[in-house]
């Protein structure tokens, strides 16, 4: 009965209706066949497409959470993804798994820095958010830039190429990371009190002051995590081209995780968050790419079409709107007293 | 000069509601030309809930309002405002980059072929002003000007708009000494040029200087109209904050049993903050309820948050069990056992999108820290104990905590804190804006806990309710603590508003 009232309704209707729109125009959409014991298809792709920004859109959905924004994530995969591949190219040996994991391990702890940066100036020095992560967005390339030299650095290492383009049991390890990151993230939220606090914070800061909750540890660690979150994105990014792009990498994903979270339902005011939503959103979003390729509409009206599917969904999700719509249906007679 | 044919608007039997709140009912207002008219009340007798229906923000429930005798009903601020009702808020909102003359007149230009005429505009904005008896060079940026001039510009812009009523909402608050006597010269001019002025102000010796007549209302209901030559400073008290003089029972006390004085659970010396309140001395043991009594704005909720490191102190020192203490955050005040539940509940007290579960844990779990949670069957225990203890209704832990009425709303934030099992708990107003059943359940609660040996700081506006709790009482005025006074038969209502009303030479 109140199915239509979660607030992921909205978006999971919107998703299967895509789903179902792909059945008409591509053949074997939900077709799954095992290759070298591999899983392919469609779906297997949206999935793999939609890893990083899962990552990416699960740090963004507790920054947002605390009532602040990270812009920075997609330099941060930039960074993330410049040191690792510089890291194993100096390596005697590429394919050695200890030197990879050495370089995977220090990329991330450059992209902990980060974070830690971004959580310093807006909990410390109490810039605003918007603000304070601009700095590293724009930064962050440079510093990305700086890594490697401005050239495109390739790598052909063959533990590092698991990362975005492996198989584990068959599945893409990409996607196993993205859904084990997201599964932390979800206990570590629920099972502490993390989530609870955040939610405070977010919703109200003055009444969690008095509460006693101290908010400028929590939302330092929001930034950090975020941060982790995109470096570990940018690792499975650079994996699959085997090579760190210093430009292309993570460019305009911020507003792709933005938009993931908003679909997910968590207001960008803070206060309640749903991490499940923005793994939904996510999905949404990469499966509208694939539909938009699918259905055959010319490029130069993709990003109009994707715009338009956006804006139906959010009015769809807006209670404000829905009530608006349905007091139309039924007329109501106006009390209007005349001044004199 | 005030004969009822003067009445320039009449207001009768306001009524106004809110979800779970009757903020107006059958209130009643009479604006004659030519007259100042205070709007006197407490925090939340429903001031700005009457001008607010007065200049057209809200609606109302039931009522009349009459211009010039014929029945109108404002769609909005902008149709009050053209029917010649003007309002001045608190905070000067006009654009302070701007011209003086283009303050004034903004979205009323004189203009010509869709172009403004600068020359006429500055003439008209130099004669309004002349009406004021100001002299401003009306090209400059108003930024360049104090405060108290931003304000006389932003009641020439109101008188320009022909205004026959001009509100002035708590115009004198940010306005030094000789400021506001040059605000109320321009209220006296502008009166006697016919137009009724409200004027809303917690001062009460300024009230006494500038107004002619004065509206009194309590908890939302008209206690009456006087005149303030008829109604000396004494009776305007107890109009405000309690029953009529000759009505006031012998309250039956509750405070019975002697506390023990031992060594204090808290002490204060000379603790004071610049602009929060001045520097004052108290004491306060276990088992003990203080009780602050004074005006709104007399510097009580100032010092309960001084207490609770809400805000910091600069003066003075502070002792909790005889060791100092030095209260930089609220966590810090609340590990050596003390707990605050503000008197703005909505904003400063409950988290509105959390549950009631969630929010009853709240502080228990701050003091905690993120990495060690109350368990769910914790939580689920307090706050089934909590909802049944103290009847919070409805008795939905799930319940988004937005979705209750205010006093179950305060329900849960005393719930909060009782969870921490604080030694001082210190209550501002925790009886504002709720029904009655629901206050006499809060104040049976209050003194339950100090029987069992909490020591309590009581805040309220009420006096009847201070009287009724408190062991000691504190009285303030004007942001400083004035007297106290041990709690015995001797002490009533009339001897503690004699003080609050700066009547008594001490």
């Amino acid at each position: 009965m109140t199915f239509h009232k979660h607030h992921l309704f909205w978006p999971f209707a919107v998703f299967v209706l895509l789903l179902v729109l792909n059945i008409f125009f591509s053949n074997n959409f939900f077709s799954i066949t095992v290759h070298d014991g591999h899983l392919y298809g469609s779906l297997i792709d949206i999935a793999r497409r939609a890893a990083p920004l899962i990552l990416v859109g699960v740090g963004m959905t507790l920054v947002i959470a605390t009532g602040g924004i990270d812009l920075s994530v997609g330099s941060v995969m930039a960074v993330s993804g410049a040191l690792s591949c510089l890291l194993i190219g100096d390596l005697g040996d590429p394919d050695g798994v200890a030197g990879v994991l050495g370089a995977i391990a220090v990329a991330l702890l450059l992209c902990l820095g980060l974070g830690v940066w971004n959580g310093f100036l807006v909990s410390v020095i109490g810039i605003q958010p918007i603000v304070a992560t601009l700095i590293l967005m724009v930064a962050g390339r440079g510093l990305a830039q700086l890594i490697t030299g401005g050239q495109i650095l390739n790598v052909t290492s063959a533990p590092y190429r698991v990362i975005g383009a492996g198989y584990f049991l068959a599945l893409p390890v990409s996607v196993l990371i993205a859904v084990a990151v997201a599964i932390v993230a979800g206990l570590l939220t629920r099972r502490t009190a993390l989530g609870l606090l955040l939610q405070s914070v977010g919703g109200s800061p003055a009444a969690s002051r008095l509460a006693g909750i101290q908010a400028r540890g929590l939302t330092w660690l929001v930034y950090v995590i975020a941060a982790v979150c995109a470096g570990i994105a940018g690792l499975i990014y650079s994996s699959n081209v085997a090579s760190a792009d210093s430009n292309a990498a993570g460019n305009l994903i911020e507003l792709d995780a933005i938009l993931a979270v908003v679909i997910g339902g968590t207001a960008l005011t803070g206060g309640r968050f749903s991490l499940s939503g923005t793994v939904l959103g996510a999905v949404l979003i990469e499966t509208l790419n694939v539909t938009i390729l699918s259905v055959g509409i010319p490029v130069e009206a993709t990003l109009l079409f994707k715009a338009v599917v956006v804006v139906v969904l959010c009015l769809g999700q807006s209670p404000a709107f829905r009530e608006r719509v349905l007091r139309r249906r039924t007329p109501v007679v106006a009390t209007k007293e005349v001044a004199a | 000069m005030s004969a009822d044919d003067d009445v320039v608007l009449e207001m009768t039997g306001i009524r106004k509601v809110f979800p779970g709140v009757v903020a107006l009912d059958g209130v009643d207002l009479w604006l004659r030309a030519g007259e100042v008219h205070a709007l006197m009340g407490e925090n939340g007798a429903g001031k700005s809930t009457l001008i607010k229906v007065l200049t057209g923000v809200y609606d109302i429930d039931g009522g009349d309002v009459r211009l010039a005798g014929q029945p109108v009903r404002f769609g909005g601020p902008l149709a009050a405002q053209q029917a010649g009702i003007s309002t001045v808020y608190q905070e000067v909102n006009l654009c302070a980059n701007l011209s003086v003359a283009e303050n004034i007149l903004l979205g009323r230009e004189p203009r010509r072929l869709g172009k403004i005429r600068w020359g006429a505009m500055r003439r008209r904005a130099r004669e309004l002003l002349a009406g004021l008896d100001l002299d401003l060079d009306v090209t400059a940026p108003l930024s360049t000007y104090s405060l108290a001039i931003q304000q006389m510009v932003a009641i020439a812009r109101a008188v320009d708009i022909d205004a026959k009523v001009l509100i002035l909402d708590e115009p004198t608050s940010s306005l030094d000494a000789s400021e506001v006597q040059r605000l109320f010269e321009v209220m006296r001019r502008l009166k006697n040029q016919g137009v009724a002025i409200v004027f809303v102000s917690h001062f009460l010796d300024q009230v006494y200087q500038v107004a002619d007549r004065m509206t009194v209302l309590r908890n939302g209901t008209l206690v009456g109209e006087f005149r303030t030559a008829e109604l000396p400073p004494m009776r305007l008290v107890a109009a405000m904050i309690g029953k009529e003089l000759a009505t006031l029972e012998d309250l039956e006390k509750q405070p019975t049993g002697r506390v023990q004085k031992a060594e204090p659970l808290l002490e204060a010396e000379d603790l004071g903050r610049q602009g929060g309140i001045e520097p004052f001395t108290l004491s306060i043991h276990a088992g003990e309820i203080v009780g602050l009594a004074g005006l709104l704005g007399s510097g009580r909720t100032e010092l309960a948050r001084l207490l609770f490191g809400a805000d910091r102190a600069d003066a003075g020192r502070l002792k909790v069990d005889g060791k100092n203490a030095v209260f930089r955050t609220p966590r810090a005040a609340m590990s050596r056992g003390i707990a605050f539940s503000s008197e703005n509940r909505r904003t400063e007290g409950v988290v509105g999108d959390l549950s009631v579960r969630d929010n009853v844990i709240l502080a228990l779990q701050a003091s905690r820290g993120w990495m060690r949670p109350v368990s769910r069957r914790r939580a689920d225990e307090l706050a089934d104990q909590y909802i049944k203890a103290l009847q919070i209704r409805p008795a939905d832990p799930d319940r988004l905590v937005k979705d209750l009425s205010g006093g179950n709303q305060q329900k849960v934030l005393l719930a909060r804190w009782l969870i921490t099992q604080p030694r001082l708990f210190i209550v501002d107003e925790p009886t504002r804006g709720i029904d009655v059943g629901a206050k006499a359940e809060i104040q049976r609660l209050i003194a339950e806990l100090a029987d069992g040996g909490m020591a309590v700081l009581f805040v309220s506006a009420e006096l009847e309710e201070v009287l009724r709790l408190s062991h000691k009482i504190e009285i303030l005025r004007e942001r400083r603590l004035v007297e106290e006074l041990e709690n015995t038969d001797a002490v009533d209502a009339t001897r503690i508003m004699q003080t609050i009303a700066g009547e008594q030479a001490s």
